[in-house]
């Protein structure tokens, strides 16, 4: 487990994170807020870059003031998008595994598979400095996977991606959380971060806002109802239907009128209400499916529109 | 994309002798830095900045009087003075500041030196192996600039002369200890620049106080000389110069106490730096 108790960093007067307590488990977990929320100061005070002003971190029974320990353990990819100069990709790999401890033949080989991992064995032998801002974060993540570490730590890793390799990478984000890797990363592109993340932390000026899996986080923001669009050959039916449960605040026709948009505060009791008028009147239904049960709608309500 | 490789776990290398992991992690920084510092652009001017002396050197033998330039009395008091004056407190001083103020600075400014921070490596190894990539460089460089000055101004002598001069003479004892005293400034002076490095964001500001307090040695009473790392550079030269109507003059220290108490202030400079790089932390936009 990665633990943060009550953990605090002020940059001077400015806040950075605030009395943050977290468990993260293994498994994605994305860190998600608008810019300046604190996701890379977490990060950094997870790998000791930082230090906490206040409180303790602990990652998996090490503290981040260990570096070497802790190193043999994690893998950081960070959001600097600096090289020392004229170093080629290969070179880049294989020197951070060479002073990690290992030897030359080892470290060769395991930059032969980093590499692999992420699809730049023709460009490695090229400078850093001529690769694309994609080649460029795939380098940072493969030097953070060389070592195989147990958790890794990517800021902002679909950044400068195209569609392909975006695709690719997150693939490996999946491979590696199956292979019960912790992986913690922060993004701005929700919608990925909903389809592979096994659990989100939305973090805002330095606190964290909510935790948990996208449809838990959203079933406990009772306060936003949820809202269900349903296609259907009879939605004033439905409408009348619909106006008889307790728990649903707002119905409304389509223009069309072949469609019915639902606000309910109760979404289980809806779908089995719904189940029951369907068997019922025989509805000829096209498609239902919530509006905003994902995490770029929670994103709104909980952040607001300013980082998304 | 490859599957996962099951891989030399940390536990394998943590399982050998921790010594034997940190002289391979020195190692591996100690052949980065030094790639670094020798083949970067910007090393070209310091290559050129260590050869002025001998560019001087190279005129003396074209313009001055050939007969002067046999005799070895002036011989060696236009070395020593040349040495002292223009390749210890000059060339070795403000090549040092280039080379070791930047091991971390630079590294800093260029916003990669979190690379390190992300190894499991003791930042202490770290910093012992940046400062023995510095030294190794800046001893060679103006080690090369000694032995190069020294070759010039015995060269007009003549091949025997010289010989004789170097072997039968106390030719050998100046080499040596011109040479020695190159590579203890450098040993001297480098862990100083490599804490004003460490410590200070714009480190040119402490770094000429550094240079201002040395120059001024001469005037300093004897206790504070011994605050001075000057004062036991030149307390090791093999013709000692008179340093003007106004200096204080102090005892020279032997070399038994000159040498140790130079390798004694670099290590605990080192150990300084070590505890300051071990709290460090990245934070590149407050740099």
């Amino acid at each position: 487990m990665i633990v943060f108790e009550n953990v605090s960093k002020f940059y001077g007067e400015i806040l950075g994170v605030n009395r943050i307590n977290l468990s993260i488990s293994r498994g994605i977990t994305s860190l998600v807020g608008p810019n300046g929320s604190g996701k890379t100061t977490l990060m950094n005070l997870m790998c000791g870059l930082l230090r906490p002003t206040q409180g303790s971190i602990n990652v998996l029974g090490l503290t981040p003031d260990q570096p070497e320990k802790l190193f043999h353990k994690l893998g950081y990819c960070s959001q600097f998008d600096s090289f020392p100069k004229g170093i080629t990709g290969r070179d880049f790999i294989q020197s951070f595994l060479e002073i990690s401890g290992y030897v030359r033949k080892e470290a060769i080989n395991l930059t032969n598979r980093a590499l692999e991992r992420v699809n730049l064995v023709e460009a490695a032998k090229r400078k850093v400095e001529s690769y694309s801002k994609g080649m460029r974060q795939r380098i940072r993540l493969a030097q953070a996977i060389a070592h195989n570490p147990e958790v890794i730590i990517l800021d902002e890793p679909l950044n400068g991606l195209d569609p392909m390799a975006r695709a690719e990478v997150i693939a490996l984000f999946r491979q590696l959380s199956a292979e019960g890797m912790y992986l913690i990363l922060s993004s701005h592109i929700l919608h990925e971060v909903d389809m592979m993340s096994d659990r989100v932390v939305l973090i805002n000026n330095g606190y964290i806002v909510a935790d948990g899996d996208t449809r838990g986080v959203r079933s406990e923001m009772q306060e936003h109802p949820l809202q269900i669009l349903i296609r259907c050959d009879r939605p004033s039916l439905l409408a009348a239907k619909v106006f008889e449960q307790e728990d649903i605040v707002e119905a409304r026709l389509h223009k069309d009128r072949r469609g019915l948009f639902v606000k309910t505060v109760n979404p289980d009791n809806f779908y089995l209400f719904f189940n029951k008028v369907v068997l019922e009147e025989n509805l000829q239904v096209e498609s239902i499916h919530p509006v905003d049960d994902d995490l770029d709608a929670i994103y709104q309500y909980l952040i607001g529109s300013e980082g998304s | 994309m490859s599957s996962r490789v099951e891989i030399y776990s940390a536990e394998q290398v943590k399982g050998k002798m921790p010594l034997a992991l940190w002289w391979r992690q020195f190692q591996a920084i100690f052949r980065s830095e030094i790639k670094k510092i020798f083949l970067s652009r910007k090393s070209i001017m310091l290559y050129i900045f260590a050869l002025n002396p001998s560019l001087l050197f190279i005129m003396l033998n074209i313009f001055n009087d050939k007969k002067k330039l046999i005799d070895a009395q002036f011989l060696n008091r236009v070395f020593s003075e040349v040495y002292e004056g223009l390749i210890l407190r000059v060339v070795i001083f403000f090549g040092c500041s280039w080379i070791f103020i930047n091991l971390f600075r630079a590294e800093i400014n260029e916003k990669s030196l979190h690379y390190y921070f992300l190894t499991p490596v003791r930042r202490e190894v770290l910093v012992v192996a940046k400062y023995f990539s510095g030294l190794f460089t800046a001893s060679l460089l103006f080690s090369i600039t000694t032995l190069f000055c020294l070759f010039l101004i015995y060269l007009p002598r003549g091949y025997e002369s010289s010989m004789q001069y170097i072997f039968d003479g106390p030719g050998l004892n100046h080499i040596l200890s011109y040479w020695g005293i190159s590579v203890l400034g450098c040993v001297g002076y480098g862990s100083m620049f490599l804490l004003l490095g460490v410590f200070f964001r714009n480190p040119i500001l402490p770094a000429t106080f550094l240079y201002c307090w040395e120059l001024i040695s001469f005037l300093l009473p004897p206790l504070l000389k011994k605050l001075t790392i000057i004062h036991y550079l030149q307390s090791l030269t093999p013709i000692k110069l008179s340093e003007g109507p106004y200096a204080i003059v102090a005892e020279p220290v032997s070399a038994w106490v000159a040498v140790p108490s130079l390798f004694l202030l670099t290590a605990v400079v080192l150990t300084v730096a070590c505890l300051k790089v071990r709290k460090m932390e990245i934070s590149y936009s407050n740099e």
